[in-house]
Order: C-alpha cells, then sequence, then structure tokens
C-alpha cells in the first residue's frame, strides 16, 4: 500500500512526563515482582537486532517494523517486540539441558504507525517467555500469571479471550480438503470481517451440512461449553486434540480460581501464521485495544536452529496505565530553601529525611524568583535562610 | 449485562435507513430522534448512545474503542482498513465504487492521473489491474475533476448514477459493490459481547 501520506515524519513517539513515569514505574515494578515470585529470570536484549533474522521472524508486519542500514550495509530492525530476541537468545545460548526455560522482559519495542498517532509507535511491553515446556500446563501458567500480574498492578476489571488455532486450522482443512483454501478463509477471520467470510462459505462449493459448520464456527464464543459446540462441527483426530487441549486449560485455570476471567472465542487467530496451539487475548474496560495477548509458537524457535515448543505474553504498559486510569497521587516531596549560611545545616537536614525515605530537594533560595509559586509546587517547604534560629 | 452501548452512526444519507433498520428491529428511538441537530443523542430508555459522526469517521471512533459499534458503508471499511470487526451486512444504503470518466476517452499514456475521495481504494484497484496511476485526493464534487482537466478518471460511489449522467460523465468499470455493516470494536466484542449478540440477533431478523 503506497499512500502519499505514509511516514511523513515518525508518527507516534511520546515523551514520558514526571507524573507518568512514576505511575509507570509503580505498575512496572508490581508486575516485575509478580514475574520474579514466579521464578522468572529477566533478560535485556539489544535495541537493534538484524532484519534477517529477528526482524523477519517476529509476528509483526514487515510495513510495521522501523528499518535501518548499518556500516556494512545490512538492514537493522529496531526490535518490533520482545518474542524474537528472546528466541534468539534461547536458542543459542540458554536452553541447553531440555530444561524449560522461564524468561521475563521489559522493554520498549518499536512499530511504525501507518497512518496517524493515536497510538505510540514505541511503547513498553512486560511479558515472559516459558521456552522448552510443550504441555498445557505451560499455557495454563501463562494465562494464570498474566491474570496475576494484572492484579497485582491494581486492575480489577479485565477478562481474556482463549483461542486455538490447531482447531481452526483442523476444522477448515477437514471441510475444505487443503491447506491453501483453509488459508483463504483464515484470512477474513484474521481480518475480522465476518461478513466476507459468510459471503465467501456461502459461494464455495460444499454442501449445505459443512457450509453449516462452517458459519456455525462463528458462533463458538462463551463459556465451557463452547468446547462441546466445537466438538459437534469436529470430526476427530487433531481438532479433538486441540479441544482436548482447551478443556484440559479450563481445568487448570479453575484450579487456579480464576476460571470467570476467561472466555473461548475459537475465532480468535490474531496472527495469520505466528501462532501454533492456545493463543489469548487481554481486554480491559475503558480502553478500545487488546492490554495484553500471548499465544503458543511451537515454530518460532527453529527459525534460531532449536526445535522445541515455547509459548509467552505480553502486556502493553502504556494501555494498561491507560485502564487503570487515575494516575495515583505523586509521592510527596520537601523542598528546603537555604541561603549559603547555612548550606551545612540544609544538607545534613536533607541526609537525614532522605534516609527515612522521604524525597527532599535541596534549593539554594537565591535562585527561586518566585517563592510563592515554589511553595506551590512541593508538598512541603522547610526555610533555611538567614541566621541560626530564624525560620 | 446491561452496560450501555455507544454506536457511533453516519451522518447524511445512511442515517435515516439506519435508524428505521433499529426501529424494525425493535429498538425504541424517539420521534426527535431524526431531526435532531445534536451530536450525542442518549435513549436511556435502550440504554443506548449515539454519536453522529461523518460517514467516513464512523469506523475511526469505533477503532479506537470510543464508539463500541459503528454503521459505516464498505466503501469507508475498504478505504481506512480499520481494524474492527465486520459483523453484519445491513443491506442497506445500497451503491457501488465505479471508475468513470468522459465518454470515449483514453487515459493518458504517461501519468494518467485519477481523482478520488478514496486514494487507498483507487491505488488499490489500479494496481491490480497492472495500470501505474497518479491518485489526486478530493473532497467532494469529484465530478468535476475529469470536465475541467484535473484527472482522467475518477473513482466515486454511484447510486443512481444521475450525477454522472448531468455531468456528462460515463461509467467505465465497476469496482465493487457497497452497503452498510455493523462494525464492532474488538474490546467491546469480548466485553459487552452479550448486549452486543442481542443487538445482532434483532437486527439479523430484520435485514
Amino acid at each position: 500500500m503506497s499512500r502519499l501520506f505514509m511516514f511523513e515524519k515518525p508518527l507516534g513517539m511520546r515523551d514520558t512526563l514526571p507524573e507518568l513515569h512514576e505511575a509507570k514505574d509503580k505498575v512496572r515494578s508490581s508486575i516485575e515482582k509478580e514475574m520474579k515470585q514466579w521464578g522468572f529470570q529477566f533478560i535485556e536484549t539489544p535495541a537493534l537486532e538484524y532484519y534477517e533474522t529477528v526482524g523477519t521472524a517476529s509476528a509483526i508486519l514487515d510495513q510495521q517494523l522501523f528499518k535501518l542500514l548499518d556500516q556494512q550495509g545490512h538492514t537493522l530492525v529496531l526490535r518490533p517486540d520482545m518474542t524474537a530476541p528472546i528466541a534468539r537468545v534461547a536458542a543459542s545460548k540458554l536452553f541447553k539441558d531440555q530444561v524449560p526455560l522461564r524468561l521475563a522482559y521489559s522493554a520498549n519495542v518499536y512499530r511504525a504507525q501507518q497512518r496517524e498517532g493515536g497510538r505510540p509507535a514505541e511503547f513498553e511491553q512486560i511479558g515472559v517467555e516459558c521456552i522448552g515446556d510443550e504441555s498445557v500446563s505451560a499455557d495454563g501458567e501463562m494465562i494464570s500469571l498474566a491474570i496475576s500480574s494484572l492484579k497485582k498492578a491494581g486492575l480489577e476489571e479485565f477478562q481474556l479471550s482463549v483461542g486455538h488455532v490447531g482447531f481452526v486450522n483442523e476444522l477448515f482443512v477437514q471441510i475444505l480438503g487443503t491447506e491453501e483454501r483453509a488459508r483463504e478463509l483464515t484470512k477474513f477471520l484474521y481480518e475480522k470481517n465476518y461478513v466476507g467470510y459468510r459471503e465467501h462459505v456461502k459461494a464455495l462449493p460444499l454442501s449445505s451440512i459443512d457450509s453449516q459448520r462452517l458459519l456455525a464456527f462463528l458462533e463458538l464464543r462463551g463459556g465451557p461449553e463452547v468446547i462441546g459446540k466445537a466438538s459437534e462441527l469436529i470430526e476427530n483426530g487433531k481438532g479433538r486434540a486441540a479441544l482436548d487441549e482447551l478443556k484440559l486449560l479450563w481445568e487448570i485455570i479453575e484450579d487456579f480460581g480464576e476460571s470467570s476471567r476467561i472466555k473461548f472465542d475459537l475465532t480468535i487467530v490474531s496472527h495469520m501464521s505466528y501462532y501454533t496451539g492456545i493463543l489469548f487475548e487481554v481486554y480491559a474496560g475503558m480502553v478500545g485495544f487488546p492490554i495484553g495477548n500471548g499465544g503458543r509458537y511451537d515454530k518460532l524457535l527453529e527459525k534460531f536452529g532449536k526445535s522445541t515448543g515455547a509459548t509467552g505474553f505480553a502486556i502493553r504498559l502504556d494501555r494498561l496505565l491507560e485502564s487503570l486510569g487515575n494516575l495515583g497521587e505523586p509521592e510527596p516531596v520537601t523542598c528546603i530553601l537555604f541561603s549559603p549560611e547555612r548550606r551545612k545545616e540544609a544538607y545534613q537536614l536533607a541526609l537525614h529525611r532522605r534516609e527515612a525515605g522521604e524525597r527532599v530537594i535541596l534549593q539554594d533560595i537565591s535562585s527561586v524568583r518566585n517563592l510563592d509559586a515554589c511553595s506551590d509546587t512541593f508538598a512541603n517547604v522547610v526555610y533555611l535562610v538567614g541566621k541560626e534560629g530564624v525560620q | 449485562m446491561n452496560e450501555q452501548l455507544t454506536i457511533a452512526m453516519p451522518k447524511g444519507r445512511i442515517f435515516t435507513e439506519a435508524v428505521d433498520l433499529l426501529r424494525n428491529a425493535g429498538f425504541n428511538l424517539p420521534p426527535e430522534f431524526d431531526d435532531s441537530r445534536k451530536l450525542i443523542i442518549d435513549v436511556e430508555e435502550e440504554n443506548f448512545r449515539f454519536i453522529l459522526a461523518k460517514p467516513m469517521d464512523v469506523a475511526t471512533y469505533v477503532e479506537h474503542g470510543v464508539a463500541d459499534l459503528g454503521i459505516a458503508g464498505k466503501d469507508v471499511l475498504l478505504e481506512e482498513e480499520r481494524d474492527v470487526y465486520e459483523l453484519l451486512d445491513l443491506k442497506i444504503s445500497g451503491c457501488y465504487l465505479a471508475v468513470a470518466g468522459i465518454p470515449d476517452t483514453k487515459m493518458n499514456d504517461v501519468a494518467p492521473k485519477i481523482a478520488t475521495k478514496y486514494p487507498n481504494i483507487a491505488a488499490a484497484y489500479f494496481r491490480e489491474q497492472g495500470e501505474q496511476v497518479e491518485i489526486i485526493k478530493l473532497n467532494g464534487s469529484i465530478e468535476l475533476a475529469p470536465l475541467i482537466g484535473l484527472a482522467d478518471r475518477i473513482v466515486d460511489i454511484v447510486s443512481t448514477g444521475r450525477t454522472l449522467k448531468e455531468n456528462g460523465l460515463v461509467e467505465y468499470e465497476t469496482i465493487t459493490n457497497v452497503t452498510s455493516r455493523l462494525i464492532v470494536n474488538p474490546v467491546s466484542y469480548r466485553i459487552k459481547d452479550e448486549r452486543i449478540s442481542e443487538l445482532v440477533k434483532r437486527l439479523n431478523e430484520v435485514i
């Protein structure tokens, strides 16, 4: 799509001002703490990666990548997500002894906006990856940890929709015969175009039972009863296995005591080829976009030379903050205004109070032009001015 | 369960038909609804809030989630490519997108120019035809462009064909048919699923 007004300037770059920064810090550290408690280890990776490796392996569309060239002429990308870089590190270094690896990150990622503002092109994601565990237990762990992290961040109202691309694929191939035709139909789901999906199904040379099965597929949304309904649509084999996984997942989340937050939605595909099994999206009121998403991506590690399963999720910190609403009161700051003759006293007072955990500014009063504004800005103002004993 | 639904409605031509459809589906919309000049109308009885937007903007409000649902032409959805669910073809406000121009003319070989309100649709269409064209974006009265030599062809919505005829233009090709669609924000579709499903069901019965 070439549009004349595309990329005229780097859209979507934002500043984080003190109040927001502090709120962000708080939320980030509460989530990081939770992830650490679950035994995930945090890592950092570079902001720049090779386009050929991480860039093409990532789930993010090519036109959303920021690209640049290095001195040798290689194309680089600003990392568009953290999953691909972590897969690179895991495959090349960390994943050795066939023991499942639990890694976490909080990092800025970059996605070029194609059209307009209203969405940041650089934003922070906090997430985890569980590498080398192909069991549904790992999928259940991801969902449980996502729920637990969001609760620790103070979010009360949120909901997860869980799907399974393995089921979609199996059902479509079963009915349509080939991967290619299945892919064609999946594209309508990916584009969220149900009108087009129905028209496409009706135009296909199918028996009325089969086209009814495909139309009924769009209704597979809701509680655990969806699994039963889905099994009526599928004949056997792999699709059944996918449903067994979802059933097991439901039991896991029930054991965890959070099944009320989960709904099934088998129409979720999220991406044309990236996910391979259970996948999910997180929604909160007040925000029009998912605040997080995740799922199983068993094919990604292969691209980096290790054949093993993996699953994970990422929370968008900017959207989470938006859904939390009120940023909360900023920590109070005390300002000690001093004149040179009492500097030492001021320093000692500041030292003392800072040790007690208070936030203290030391400000030479000669640089303050507007004392009223100064006392309005800070929660407390202490004057250490003039001769000893005069306040 | 009974959370408020915010519905973005397109002002103008589609509005009346959309309101009729909602009334047919049994929704109780007050009579003054039709000729109000307000941009936000609350219908407490149904717990709906309607926002009245330019047709081209409906999908934008829905994508950003400030409206849960919207009624938008397929032309808008094709042009804007917003990340929203297209749930229902309401089969109202039928028309089509067409290529038109002065009769018996050929497009300029070197740099054929296309004037349109739909730069993305026009660009995609001519690319598929294997033709390199230059798109000129206009905001209305597109028929003027070929008449005064701004463009060789126009891409525009045609409903009766009268405007084209009165200005001495003819259709060359039809691009696609257009009707209005019910669109939904992906988060609302999940969070307010019960109310939305019910609305879809009721609308579906009267289409």
